[in-house]
Order: C-alpha cells, then sequence, then structure tokens
C-alpha cells in the first residue's frame, strides 16, 4: 500500500518553524517589521495620533483647575475664563483633526502591510517541497495565511493602537499627576499598585477558563458530529435516546465551563472600578488632611480626581490587549516561521528546451535526503528508452514515490545525474518541463470549477475543441456526454462530486492536453467501480501511447503489461526485468506477486 | 429547566410582522420568559449600578464643595471628611456588587438560553429522517447547534447593561434638571448628538463589516483549495496564476478592511470630541452659573463627571440594537430546523415482531430522491433463515433498496414486511433489535472499539468477543494497544478499512439479528477473509440474510440472487441460472476482471 506522494513523505518543516520558536516577543516584532517595513511608518503615525487624542483628553482636566482657581478671584473673571475656553476648544478641535487623519494613515499602513504580507506568504508555501506541504500540515499552511495574519490584523487595528494609545494617555495623566503633586501622586499609586497583580491573577485564570470553554466546546462539536454523520447508524439501530444523552452530556459539560468562566469575566471589570474609586476616596481624604500644607491648589485637586479617571480608563482596555497581543505575536511568529523555510527548487534562466515526442530518461547515481533524516533513495541507476512503460512496485517507503517525485522535479537528487530527453533536469526550462513531463497523482484533486477549465488548466491556451479532442482520443467522449452538463459539469470543492475514478479520469484528459513526453502515473489505490474501472483502463492505454510511461503500480496488470518492471526495496533498486523474468526469478517480485494472488484469487 | 418546543413564540419566525425589531424583542422576550428569575436579578444588579454611579457623583459634589474647597483655600470643612469619604467608599463598593451582579446572571440568562436551544436542536436531530442528513452538509447542522446557538443569544449579552444604561441616563436627566436646567439643556443637548453618532455609525459599519467578514471567508477558500491541490498547482506550474487569484481576493479584503478603516478613522476621534465639547460647554456656562451663585463648583465637577460617564456606555445600546438583527436571523435558522416535520411518523399501534429467522416481502417499492425516481416497483420475496444476493450496476438502486428495508426512509409507493407484518407498523424498538444493516462505510463513533460494537447494548464480553470472531475482527482487535478498549481516533491507531467494515459486521451480529442486510459490507475486506466470514455467518447463525455484493465469491454463496436494472428486478433466481441472461452475465465478468487486478490496493490482508 502506498500513501499518495504529497503527504508520504517524513517531513521536518517542523524543524524550520521551530527555528523561529525561540524568538521573543521583541526579535518577533524586529523581524515583523523587516518584513513589512510599512509598519514602522504605521508605528510613527500611530504615535503622532495618540499624543494628539491625549492632549485633547488632557486639556479638560486642565482647564477646570485653572478656572476653579483663577477664574473666581476677586469676582468672575469671565474674560480670563472665557479666552482659556476659546483656546482649549481650538486645541481639541485640532487634536480631533490630527488624530482623523493621521488613523486614516495608521490604517492604510497596516492594511498594506497585511496585504503585502498574506501574498507573500502564500506564493512562499507554493515555492516550499511537497514534503512541507504534506497532508497533515495543510490545514496549518492554510491556517498561517488566514486565521495567523487575521490576528495580526486585530492586534494592527486595535491591540498594537491601544497600545500606544493608551500607554501615552497613562503616562500623561501620570506626569500631571506628578506635576500637581508627588505626594498625592504615590497616594494614588499606593493604591492602585496592588490592583494590578490582583487584575493578572484574575485574567489568567479566566484565559484558563476560557481555554476549557474551547475544549469543552471542540467536544460538543465532535460528539455532535458523531451524531450527525453515524445518523443512519444511530437509526439502524435505534439508539437516538443515548446518543441524544451523550450530547446533552456534553451541552451541559459546556454550559457549566462557561458559568466558571463568566464568574472571573464578571469580577475583573468591577475590581478595577472599585480600586479606581477607593483611590479617588483616599486621594480626596489626603487632600483634605494634607493638602493645604503641600500647597495643592483647589482646583489641582479637583483636576487631580479627573486625571486618575483619565489614568485607569485605559486599564480596562490594555489588560485585555494582553492576551490579544500574545495571541499576535504568536501567530507573527509562526507566519515568520513558514517565511524561513527556504525554497525547494530553484528554476533555471534561459532553461533548454526539451523536444517533442517521447523522451528517454537516464538516471545515474542518484542519492537523495530530506534535510534532515537518512537516505531515501541510494545510488540509483537506470536507463527508461524513449516510448517504453515501466511499472515500479516496492513496498511503502522503499522510495518508489520519492523516485516519481524527482523524474518531474518535485524535488532534486542530492547528488547524481538526472537526465530527461537528453538534458540535466535542473537546466530544463520549467514551462518546457511541465508540460513535457506529467505526473497524474493518485487522489486526481480537481479545482472548484467545471470540468472544462480543469482539463484547460493542463494548457492555458487550449481551446473548448482541444478539450473535446482530448476526451475523445482516450475514449472518453461517451462519460463525458453522460455528465449532467457534460463540460459544464462543476466538479465541487477539491472534484467532490465526481467519484474518485472519475476524478482520474479528468487528470487523463488533463495530461493528454499538453502532449507530454514523458508520463508519470500514481495509481489509485482506492477501489474503483467496475464501469468507470473499464474507462480508466482504456484511457490510461491511449495515454500512454508513443510515450514513455512510470507507473507506480498498485495493480497487477499493470506490472504484467509493462516492458520493465524495476522493483524498490529500502531505497535501492533490487530488481529489474519483465514480469514473467522476475516470477520465475524467485526474488523480491515473485514474492511481492505471491501475496497479490493469494489475496485476488483465493 | 428544559424548554419545550410550544414555548417557541410563533410569530418571531412565522408571523408576518414585517419589523424585524419588533420581532427582535418578541424573540428577547422568549428568551426572558424561559429563564425570568435570573433575568430579574441581572436587572436588579443592572439597576443598582445605574443608581450608585449617580450617587457616587453627588457624593463627588459634596466632597469638593463642603470638604476641598473650603480646607484647600484656608477654612474648615463644613462637613465630616471621614464620613464623606466612608460614603464614597460604600457607594463604589454596592456598585462594584451592582456590576457583579448583574455581569454574573446576565451570563447565566444567556448561557441556559443557549443549553435550552441546544437541547431542543438536539433532540430535533435524533427525530430528523435519514433524507434529511442527505441533504444538510454536516458543518451547516454544527454551526446550527453552536455557531447559530451563540449568535442567537448573543441579543442577551448587552441586554442588561443597556438597560442600565438607560436607567442611567434617566437618573442623570433628572439629576441634571433638578440641579440646573441651563447645565441640563447643554448636557441633554449633547446626548442625543452621541446616540444619533452611534445609530449612524453602526448602520453604516455593518454591512462594511459583513462585507470584510464574507471576504475573509473567500481568501480561507482559496487557501484551502489551493493548498489542497498543491501537488497539482506544482505540477502544471500554475502558482503565478494562484498567486493572483488569491492576491484578487487579499485585496478586495483589503478594500473592505480600508472602508472599515475610514469609518473608524471618521468615528473614533468624533465620538471623544463630543464629551470634550460638552465638557468645555459646561465649563463655559458653569463658570457663568457658579459666579452667580446659582450652582456650587462641586457641581460644575458633578455634571462634567456625568457626561465623562455617559458618553461611552450609549454606544452599548447602540450595539444591542445592532445585535438584535443578527440574532433574529441565527434564531429563524435554527427554528427552521425545529420545525422541520418529521417523515417517519412512529406507529399509533405498534406491533412486535415475530420471533425466529425473519421473511421478507418487497412490495411494489417505489422511491425517489427529490425528482429522480430512484426504485420503480421492486418485488420480491425472501424466505426465512435463507439468503438473498443484490446485484446491479452502479446506480441501479440497490444501496436505496437496502435502506428503506430498515426504514431509513419509508417507500414513496408500495411496501416493505418483514415477518409478514408491514414495516411501517413495527415497534422501532423491536425493529432495531430483530434487523441490522450494514453499510459500505459505516460510521464508527469517536469511542472504544467496545462501544462501537455494542452502542451502548447490555451485553457479556463473551459476546463481544464472539461477534467480533464471526467478522473476523477479534485477532487484529487483539493485537491493537487497548485491545476491545482501544479509542477510535487515538494517536497511532489507523484502522484500514476492512477493518473499520469488520468492526461495523461485529456491531450487527453482537445483536443476533434475525435479518441481516449487507450492503456492500465488506467489500474493502480480504477475500480469503470474506470467504470466511460468510461461512461463519452460515453456520452459526440462523438469520435471513440481504447482501448487495460486487463479488462473484459472494454472490455464488446467496440461495437466490436478483438483479437490479433502473430501479426494477428484471431476473431472479440462482446465480447458475442468471448466468443466462446476458446483461447479467456481463456485468458480472466485468466485476471479476476489476476484482481481481485491485492487487495489493484498497483490500487490507490484516
Amino acid at each position: 500500500m502506498t500513501a499518495p506522494i504529497a503527504d508520504k513523505v517524513a517531513n521536518d518543516a517542523h524543524d524550520h518553524e521551530e527555528s523561529t520558536r525561540n524568538l521573543g516577543a521583541i526579535a518577533v516584532l524586529k523581524r515583523g517589521v523587516h518584513e513589512s517595513p510599512e509598519l514602522l511608518r504605521g508605528f510613527v503615525l500611530t504615535a503622532v495620533m495618540a499624543l494628539s487624542t491625549a492632549a485633547g483628553k488632557l486639556a479638560s482636566p486642565i482647564l477646570i483647575s485653572q478656572v476653579l482657581d483663577h477664574g473666581f478671584t476677586g469676582g468672575f473673571q469671565s474674560r480670563y475664563v472665557y479666552t482659556r475656553v476659546a483656546v482649549v476648544a481650538v486645541l481639541v478641535v485640532a487634536s480631533w483633526l490630527l488624530s482623523q487623519s493621521t488613523y486614516r494613515r495608521v490604517v492604510l499602513a497596516a492594511e498594506n502591510s497585511l496585504y503585502g504580507l498574506r501574498v507573500k506568504l502564500f506564493t512562499h508555501i507554493h515555492t516550499l517541497s511537497i514534503a512541507d506541504q504534506s497532508e497533515e500540515r495543510r490545514g496549518a499552511l492554510v491556517s498561517r495565511v488566514t486565521n495567523d495574519i487575521e490576528q495580526l490584523a486585530l492586534f494592527m487595528e486595535w491591540g498594537g493602537v491601544a497600545w500606544i494609545r493608551d500607554t501615552v494617555q497613562m503616562l500623561g495623566a501620570f506626569i500631571a499627576m506628578s506635576l500637581i503633586s508627588g505626594r498625592l501622586a504615590l497616594v494614588a499609586f499606593a493604591v492602585l499598585i496592588p490592583m494590578w497583580p490582583i487584575l493578572r491573577f484574575l485574567q489568567k485564570r479566566m484565559v484558563v477558563a476560557y481555554g476549557n470553554v474551547r475544549t469543552g466546546v471542540g467536544s460538543l462539536m465532535s460528539e455532535t458530529s458523531d451524531f450527525l454523520m453515524g445518523s443512519a447508524v444511530v437509526r439502524a439501530y435505534g439508539i437516538q435516546d443515548q446518543s441524544v444523552k451523550r450530547v446533552y452530556a456534553q451541552i451541559e459539560s459546556v454550559y457549566q465551563a462557561k458559568a466558571y468562566a463568566n464568574r472571573f469575566s464578571a469580577t475583573i471589570f468591577p475590581t478595577g472600578d472599585l480600586f479606581g474609586a477607593i483611590a479617588v476616596a483616599s486621594v480626596t481624604a489626603a487632600g483634605a488632611r494634607w493638602g493645604f500644607g503641600w500647597h495643592v491648589s483647589f482646583g489641582n485637586m479637583v483636576g487631580f480626581i479627573f486625571f486618575i479617571n483619565l489614568f485607569l480608563e485605559p486599564l480596562g482596555e490594555l489588560s485585555e490587549q494582553f492576551d490579544q497581543t500574545q495571541n499576535a505575536i504568536s501567530s507573527w511568529r509562526k507566519i515568520l516561521g513558514v517565511l524561513d523555510i527556504p525554497a525547494d527548487v530553484v528554476e533555471p534562466i534561459d532553461g533548454q528546451s526539451l523536444a517533442a515526442g517521447a523522451l528517454a530518461v537516464s538516471v545515474r547515481n542518484v542519492n537523495f535526503s530530506y534535510r534532515t533524516g537518512g537516505l531515501v533513495l541510494d545510488g540509483i541507476t537506470i536507463e527508461l528508452p524513449a516510448g517504453s512503460h515501466t511499472a515500479v512496485v516496492g513496498e511503502t517507503g522503499s522510495g518508489k514515490t520519492t523516485f516519481a517525485k524527482l523524474l518531474c522535479r518535485l524535488a532534486d537528487p542530492s547528488s547524481g545525474e538526472l537526465l530527461v530527453g537528453g538534458f540535466e533536469l535542473r537546466t530544463v526550462d520549467p514551462r518546457s518541463r511541465r508540460n513535457a513531463i506529467r505526473l497524474v497523482p493518485q487522489d486526481g484533486f480537481l479545482f472548484a470549477t467545471t470540468i472544462r477549465e480543469n482539463v484547460r488548466y493542463g494548457r492555458d491556451d487550449a481551446t473548448d475543441q482541444d478539450v473535446l479532442d482530448a476526451f475523445a482520443q482516450l475514449g472518453l467522449a461517451d462519460w463525458a456526454n453522460r455528465l449532467p452538463d457534460g463540460l459544464d459539469t462543476q466538479a465541487g470543492e477539491r472534484g467532490d462530486a465526481l467519484s474518485v475514478g472519475e476524478r482520474q479520469l479528468v487528470a487523463l484528459a488533463r495530461a493528454q492536453l499538453s502532449a507530454p513526453g514523458l508520463l508519470i502515473l500514481d495509481e489509485a489505490t482506492s477501489a474503483v467501480d467496475p464501469e468507470t474501472d473499464q474507462a480508466l483502463t482504456i484511457a490510461l492505454a491511449r495515454l500512454g501511447e508513443g510515450r514513455t510511461t512510470v507507473a507506480i503500480a498498485h495493480r497487477l496488470s499493470t506490472a504484467e503489461r509493462a516492458d520493465s518492471v524495476v522493483v524498490f526495496d529500502k531505497g535501492r533498486i533490487v530488481e529489474v526485468g519483465h514480469h514473467e523474468e522476475l516470477v520465475s526469478a524467485g526474488g523480491h517480485y515473485a514474492k511481492l506477486y505471491e501475496s497479490w494472488l493469494g489475496n485476488t484469487r483465493a | 429547566m428544559s424548554a419545550r418546543p410550544d414555548l417557541i413564540d410563533e410569530r418571531i419566525s412565522g408571523g408576518t410582522d414585517a419589523n424585524v425589531i419588533r420581532r427582535g424583542l418578541r424573540l428577547v422576550r422568549m428568551y426572558i420568559g424561559w429563564h425570568p428569575r435570573v433575568f430579574a436579578i441581572a436587572v436588579t444588579g443592572a439597576a443598582t449600578y445605574a443608581l450608585m454611579t449617580v450617587a457616587s457623583t453627588f457624593v463627588l459634589a459634596n466632597v469638593i464643595d463642603r470638604v476641598l474647597e473650603p480646607v484647600l483655600n484656608g477654612r474648615p470643612a463644613t462637613s465630616s471628611i471621614s464620613g464623606l469619604v466612608t460614603v464614597m467608599v460604600l457607594v463604589a463598593v454596592i456598585r462594584s456588587l451592582g456590576i457583579v451582579t448583574r455581569r454574573t446572571f446576565a451570563g447565566f440568562t444567556a448561557l441556559r438560553s443557549a443549553r435550552s436551544l441546544q437541547r431542543l436542536v438536539t433532540n430535533k436531530y435524533a427525530e430528523l429522517p435519514m433524507k434529511y442528513f442527505r441533504t444538510e452538509p454536516t458543518g451547516e447542522l454544527l454551526s446550527h447547534m453552536e455557531a447559530d446557538v451563540q449568535s442567537a443569544i448573543d441579543v442577551l449579552h448587552p441586554l442588561p447593561y443597556s438597560t442600565a444604561v438607560a436607567l442611567l441616563l434617566a437618573f442623570s436627566v433628572v439629576a441634571l434638571i433638578a440641579t440646573d436646567i441651563y447645565m441640563a439643556i447643554i448636557g441633554c443637548a449633547l446626548l442625543p448628538v452621541i446616540m444619533m453618532m452611534n445609530h449612524v455609525f453602526t448602520k453604516k459599519y455593518e454591512p462594511v463589516s459583513l462585507l470584510a467578514q464574507d471576504r475573509i471567508g473567500q481568501v480561507s477558500a482559496v487557501a484551502h483549495e489551493s493548498f489542497d491541490g498543491a501537488l497539482v498547482v506544482k505540477t502544471l506550474g500554475r502558482e503565478a496564476q494562484e498567486a493572483e487569484r488569491l492576491s484578487g481576493h487579499a485585496d478586495l479584503l483589503r478594500q473592505a478592511r480600508l472602508a472599515q478603516g475610514r469609518l473608524r478613522a471618521g468615528f473614533e476621534p468624533t465620538l471623544s470630541l463630543v464629551p470634550e465639547i460638552g465638557a468645555l460647554a459646561l465649563i463655559a456656562m458653569g463658570s457663568w452659573r457658579v459666579s452667580t451663585g446659582d450652582i456650587t463648583v462641586g457641581k460644575l465637577a458633578q455634571f462634567i463627571f456625568l457626561f465623562n460617564l455617559l458618553a461611552f456606555p450609549l454606544r452599548l445600546i447602540g450595539w444591542f440594537l445592532a445585535d438584535l438583527p443578527r440574532s433574529l436571523a441565527a434564531f429563524q435558522r435554527i427554528d427552521a430546523v425545529l420545525k422541520t416535520t418529521n417523515e417517519l411518523p412512529s406507529p399509533r399501534n405498534p406491533l412486535p415482531i415475530p420471533s425466529g429467522a425473519l421473511g421478507l416481502d418487497v412490495h411494489n417499492v417505489h422511491f425517489r430522491y427529490d425528482s429522480t425516481p430512484v426504485l420503480g416497483g421492486v418485488n420480491f420475496t425472501v424466505q426465512p433463515a435463507t439468503s438473498v444476493a443484490v446485484v446491479g450496476a452502479t446506480g441501479s438502486g440497490k444501496s436505496t433498496l437496502a435502506q428503506l428495508l430498515v426504514r431509513l426512509d419509508d417507500p414513496a409507493g408500495g411496501h416493505i414486511a418483514v415477518g409478514g407484518t408491514d414495516l411501517r407498523t413495527i415497534d422501532p424498538a423491536s425493529r432495531a433489535s430483530a434487523m441490522s444493516l450494514v453499510l459500505q462505510e459505516s460510521y464508527l463513533f469517536v469511542d472504544t472499539i467496545r462501544y462501537n460494537i455494542t452502542l451502548g447494548l447490555d451485553v457479556s464480553d463473551e459476546a463481544i468477543r464472539n461477534a467480533a470472531r464471526l467478522a473476523q475482527a477479534d485477532r487484529f482487535i487483539d493485537r491493537l494497544p487497548n485491545g476491545f478498549d482501544t479509542a477510535m481516533g487515538e494517536r497511532g491507531v489507523t484502522l484500514s478499512g476492512g477493518q473499520r467494515q469488520r468492526i461495523a459486521l461485529a456491531r450487527a451480529l453482537v445483536r443476533k439479528p434475525r435479518l441481516l442486510i449487507l450492503d456492500d459490507a465488506t467489500s474493502a475486506v480480504d477475500p480469503t477473509i470474506e470467504a470466511a466470514i460468510l461461512a461463519g455467518l452460515r453456520s452459526e447463525l440462523s438469520t435471513t440474510l440481504v447482501v448487495v455484493a460486487y463479488r462473484l465469491s459472494t454472490i455464488t454463496l446467496a440461495d437466490q440472487v436478483v438483479f437490479l436494472e433502473n430501479g426494477r428486478i428484471t431476473a431472479s433466481g440462482t446465480h447458475r441460472e442468471l448466468l443466462a441472461y446476458e446483461p447479467y452475465e456481463s456485468m458480472v465478468r466485468a466485476y471479476e476482471t476489476s476484482a481481481a487486478d485491485m492487487a495489493d490496493a484498497g483490500v487490507d490482508h490484516e
């Protein structure tokens, strides 16, 4: 049994992502800004915006204290009061205008850098080796381009801006408080400082509690999905009641987890609020008791109370930012980790063009190993004449899929020579290579568009007639006509609207369209219904006519029909020859053949 | 509590009322009606908070006028300092308790409503017919269960706070008017401005934000598809086109985000501008009123404080109104599920199933999926304790027929009798214990192998082992890390298709069914093992057997063969007799050739 090429390989992409794992938050920021230089501009703009917003907010308490101290001494000083009000009004409006325009630029800088990073990341992922794109990694890769970038977007739009704005506001309030009276400020902070560890403690507990909620919701979803996916079994065996009970139990545990987590979110905010109020009360008491002696004026005292509120206002927001920021940094780290994985295959400039017609393959002393790990191919040497049909057999892990991979340059040999059509494969122009060497993968992935478009992907300049011809040449015209909308039938997501066998038929037509001189076929392992199977057999035979073919064979008939069978074992070629010869030779292949027979003709 | 479906207000999604807000409020009223007590406590907490907030500004005014102003200007305080400070702290404590109460019980209201909805959905999923699951994607059904339920109750989260804000607003306006009418006019003139701004912003922002959400989905879909097809992209050299496709969608997303950002850039600074301007106006007006002796400086400070306190929470009311249509839409999606009628009614006077191996009588059975006819008058009978093989090309209706036999659906015409009794009148529990269906891809639950065999049935270990032995599954199960207690989906436990099929078979056999239907249930099992299974079934079980099969070896074992073509039985008899019928003969031969060729492939040899 052979897994598809894409996920077979033990991959080392993890290790590369690991390389950024130890990067500290500051280092991540540095690297991140290096990748997206627009961010630096965004940072400066945000700082300007924060300063202007803070100026607007700090203006009115200053005004109040001035009015209270000087506005009423010796009768109502209306000129003093109104000119100051007018000055502050102008200041406030100016700060508003400045904030608006810088905010817009901040957004622009953030969105442009996110867009750039997303496209860069996506493009980079497609240059990675097939090993790095293996099936188990795929979900993670999608997540880098979507969830992780979204985390970053959230951070740039809210979190990052909040950090800068809130820090500036708190700093401004702090400076104002200290200027009014260092002693009063000390009193205020003596009360406020213990609040911080308490809030952080609650916050941490809350994060853990919400983590449990997420786990609970996950279990609820998997229990429900079990219940839904197994609906036929549930009904056929009449176990509705007990299935409902199982789902109910999960609903209950999610409820309990959420109720528990809610306790923390219900307490955190009022805790901060209470501390703020106590700080105001303490400052008032201190001011009343010692203020006169400390030379705190009445106006400044009232202003001080306002400043305490300005200082506390951002705290709620900031404490929420902590976890969001941590998420964003870890997302950023993961994104940078992917960008660090080197591209696998470097294309030549001014490469050679392969001639039309069947291509000979010459493999000389080729070794291959992944970036980490031992030899996967060990001294492979073989000549495949133009127009020959070769079947490659071997157990999982024998190296046969890696061999096929090298033939279409999904990876380069670590050493040795690989010539196709007389040219070293590394020197062949990528366009020419892709048209002349065609791999038909076993999973028959199709894009979510029409069958016609899917086939046309085989050659961009193909006309509708070319597509029709490709089907006709493979004897698939009838099959195509029987589809609900003919070639305009939608293939569905990943080709799900078609059966595995039918998807392969489309993949074969796609290969036919580009008239390759070397065809590499990874045979499907899953069972195909008899009708489609016959169509496949015929189409394959016609597709192979006049071309060099290499099939990773799972079918006895493929091996029987091939001009020669190449047997792989532990990264080496152990036998080469025609089916009959190898059977009578009594070696590896003969054993394989025996188990084949035992299984099918019992 | 567990709410019953008749607790659902039909006017929310069923009525003719086009007013979204009114229907949304009905939805809210329905939730409150489910859990009135917790909600009442939440609102009490909210009212306490509002009252104490206004009270705290009065205390502050007093502190300024009676303590700070005289003391800092070198005169004695006119009130007890410690008394006022104590009141300040006390008010703050009560206020905080109000917030805690509100948040805690608002949480309970929402969580309990969600739990009630989830239970209703679960009950419905248990009774809906198979047909429903064939047409609705699992992802969608899952989202009714969690995402939709969360959205449907989202409106409850800001509700108690919005109530608090409304109360706070009312108290403040009263306080303002009672103190000074001039100041009240300025304050009250600005509050509606803030509310209006919020309203306009929310209205403009909502569609853009939905658009952005939608485009995130598109970007994610492109990335998903593209990476899934990475191998194809690579071999076809379509990397550049794929990058272009993604950057197109990413650009659309950027545009939507920029539109969002522009709105925020306009709104956020303005939102803080209005209270700042308001504070300036209050200072200007207030200092004049102070100079005329109409108000004290304490009152002036109090007004500015109140005004600052109100500016932010006013946004909440906007959020509540914005959440309303979204919650309503989510509830309607759930309600649509709850309203689906069960097309497989339980029999009113359920009949028990007779004992012993069961005969089967399929009489003129018709069936269609939507408008596509699948079965057009199928007739055949099976004598008790004999076996029949159902043979036919792909799409001939074999699997549909198999599912009708255990009443996963009812025939559109004709009837099916088991042991002489119409399937529709048989007691469901008795049916489930007497008949078993094994599908080609029988679902295995994410639980232990033991559970997957018993499905909660109370049977001895010996019976489980025996069933597994008959299904030729005992040997590989014994080799698993925890034997029968190995959990499916556990790390490192991967079962082949054939092994999964054999567990599903053991599940049927442990019940000692008197009618056993195998729908291509051993297709991935090694033919030699399959032969052993069938031999075991014949010698050790007294059951009537219906097999849908491809393999010649399976077909030849049956006492009788029925041949399905385009939803009808065109030939029946023994395999040998049917070989004279050309379409049958050629199809069976085609099966045989391809089966022989499927070398090492999908088949497992343990």
